[in-house]
């Protein structure tokens, strides 16, 4: 009580302290300065690192025509030449195929978590799909061969690769749409059902078109993550030098697993060549990553 | 066209709890009837279970009876979407869609109802749009996404496409509270045209509107917070604004609460 009334009393007889920053205050504030871009330049500089190195390596390889039409058919790690189209296609083929199942799965479940989902089985679904997307790459890689290799006796395929794969990528898949449809304003949907349109045209024939962009985009992000996976790939996926495109039998090449074949090499030629599949595994990843952010830049909502 | 509404002793809840109670009224057809009273009263639950949008909103649940020329909107084999096809509603914000052109906003309520015919789409969208006093403005760009707009021209595109589907009652919760007077000027000459055709009911919190615009005024008020609302009073416009019956609807139209 007695400081309040002091404080009065002191306001009064003096002037405001509105001088500038005081010299204490300055200096913790360049010294937050630095630290915070020291810590930046931290990060960063592993990153620039890799980037750098690859592409000094990799480079010259990737200018080369042939490396893009060409595949390792009848090179040894001995040989200068050969192309990694066997391994680019591989990864680009087992990524759509891989696209094409998830996509739907993934969305049809956001679309019942956010439109529909009330009771116990959405919660229920909810939680499953946040376990999913912590499971370790090679578990899916294990579990795929332990259901169709042991169990079932078939011969290891591209498919198989494609079906773990597909493990990982629907959890990205439904979050990102899950967030993209509840993004989509309510006086939409309400407009619609005033409209006399029964709920489930409403999801298809203006929900969805209005999050359209933004899904696209989640799933542009997620098939960039999972074409880098390995582990499954080391499992399910054994390499060939050719060029494949049967995904029920035989073997096919992909970018990492074309890096794995030769990671032991201490021949140049050999070496030459992981690094530059190294890049274009960059480069493929990095070319999807910008066309999700473009689309998502053109985004209507 | 226009139909008339019976609403008798309509209960309203959201989940447990009582919003609404107790409400009996008449909407004569062809005319316009406005629900005022204060914030918070119910005048636009009430109105969202005239076409049965209340009960979208999860554990919206309603008792009572609402008859639309005599047929029970409620009643067990009634489907909703067919009801919210034959009573349309315009809400506070414009909300055209989109990702759809001009024309294609018009002509949504037919369009995603199955009509293929191109023909008779193009017909209805101008005649829908003159109907809402916007085709003069828009005839030349159809083709340009429907946001483009403003405000009010918005409001007159959500307009046009509710009554593309030729609902008999069009509801609007307070279709010009987010335009400039303008625009809410423009909208209110477009009701007095449209109550010729429509049975109309207005959801507003502005008494004036309602004194310009409405043959017949319901007022809604709460007893007390957290009590149900209620329908006070009911009467012509003129008598409601003039020579209230009921203390508390002379109060708010004098403005000493609201």
């Amino acid at each position: 009580m007695t400081t309040v009334t002091d404080a009065a009393t002191l306001s009064d007889a003096r002037p405001l302290d509105l001088s500038g920053k005081s010299g204490s205050r300055a200096a913790k504030n360049s010294i937050a300065t630095v630290v915070m871009s020291l810590s930046f330049a931290i990060a960063v500089a592993p990153l620039a690192w890799i980037l750098w190195t690859v592409a000094v390596k990799g480079g010259h390889l990737l200018l080369n025509a042939s490396w893009w039409t060409n595949s390792q058919q009848g090179i040894t790690a001995r040989r200068v030449g050969g192309g990694a189209t066997h391994a680019i296609q591989g990864t680009l083929l087992q990524g759509a195929v891989t696209a094409a199942i998830s996509v739907p799965i993934g969305v049809l479940t956001a679309v019942y978590l956010v439109e529909y989902g009330r009771g116990k089985l959405a919660r229920v679904v909810s939680f499953m799909v946040d376990i999913l997307t912590g499971v370790p790459s090679i578990v899916a890689g294990l579990f795929i061969y332990s259901v169709f290799m042991t169990t079932f006796g078939m011969q290891r395929a591209a498919i198989f690769v494609c079906l773990a794969l597909t493990l990982l990528m629907i959890p990205t898949i439904v979050r990102s749409t899950e967030e993209m449809l509840k993004l989509v304003p309510n006086e939409l949907r309400e407009a619609s059902y005033a409209l006399g349109v029964p709920k489930w045209k409403t999801i298809f024939s203006i929900v969805l078109p209005t999050a359209f962009s933004g899904i696209v985009t989640g799933i542009l992000l997620g098939l960039a993550r999972i074409m880098g996976e390995t582990a499954p790939l080391l499992i399910l996926g054994p390499y060939t030098k050719a060029i494949a495109s049967d995904l029920f039998s035989g073997n096919m090449a992909t970018l990492p697993t074309m890096i794995n074949q030769d990671r032991d090499q201490a021949l140049q030629p050999a070496v030459d060549r992981i690094w530059a599949a190294s890049l274009t595994l960059i480069v493929l990843i990095l070319i999807l990553n910008l066309l999700g952010r473009f689309i998502s830049s053109r985004s209507k909502v | 066209m226009a139909k008339r509404i019976d609403v008798t002793d309509l209960n309203i809840f959201y989940g447990n709890f009582k919003a609404v109670e107790g409400v009996s009224m008449s909407i004569p057809p062809r005319a316009v009837t406005a629900f005022i009273g204060p914030s918070g009263c119910g005048k636009s639950t009430v109105l969202r279970t005239l076409n049965r949008m209340h009960e979208v909103i999860p554990g919206g649940r309603v008792e009572g009876k609402v008859l639309l020329d005599g047929q029970d909107l409620y009643a067990g084999d009634v489907d909703p979407v067919a009801v919210r096809r034959s009573v349309g509603m315009v809400f506070q914000r414009p909300n055209p869609f989109p990702t759809m052109t001009i024309r294609d906003n018009v002509a949504a309520g037919l369009k995603l109802n199955g009509v293929k015919d191109k023909k008779r789409l193009n017909e209805v969208v101008e005649k829908s749009l003159r109907g809402a006093n916007l085709w003069n403005e828009v005839k030349d760009r159809l083709d340009k996404p429907g946001a483009g707009l403003s405000g009010g021209q918005q409001q007159r595109l959500c307009i046009a496409r509710a009554i593309a589907v030729e609902p008999q009652v069009l509801l609007m919760d307070e279709p010009c509270s987010a335009l400039d007077p303008i625009s809410t000027l423009a909208i209110e000459d477009l009701i007095n045209e449209l109550k010729q055709k429509f049975t109309i009911v207005i959801v507003t919190h502005n008494m004036q509107q309602a004194a310009r615009v409405s043959d017949q005024t319901a007022f809604f008020n709460l007893a007390a917070t957290g009590k149900p609302g209620k329908l006070i009073e009911l009467d012509s416009t003129s008598q409601i604004f003039n020579n209230p019956s009921v203390k508390a609807t002379e109060d708010y139209i004098s403005g000493r609460f609201g």
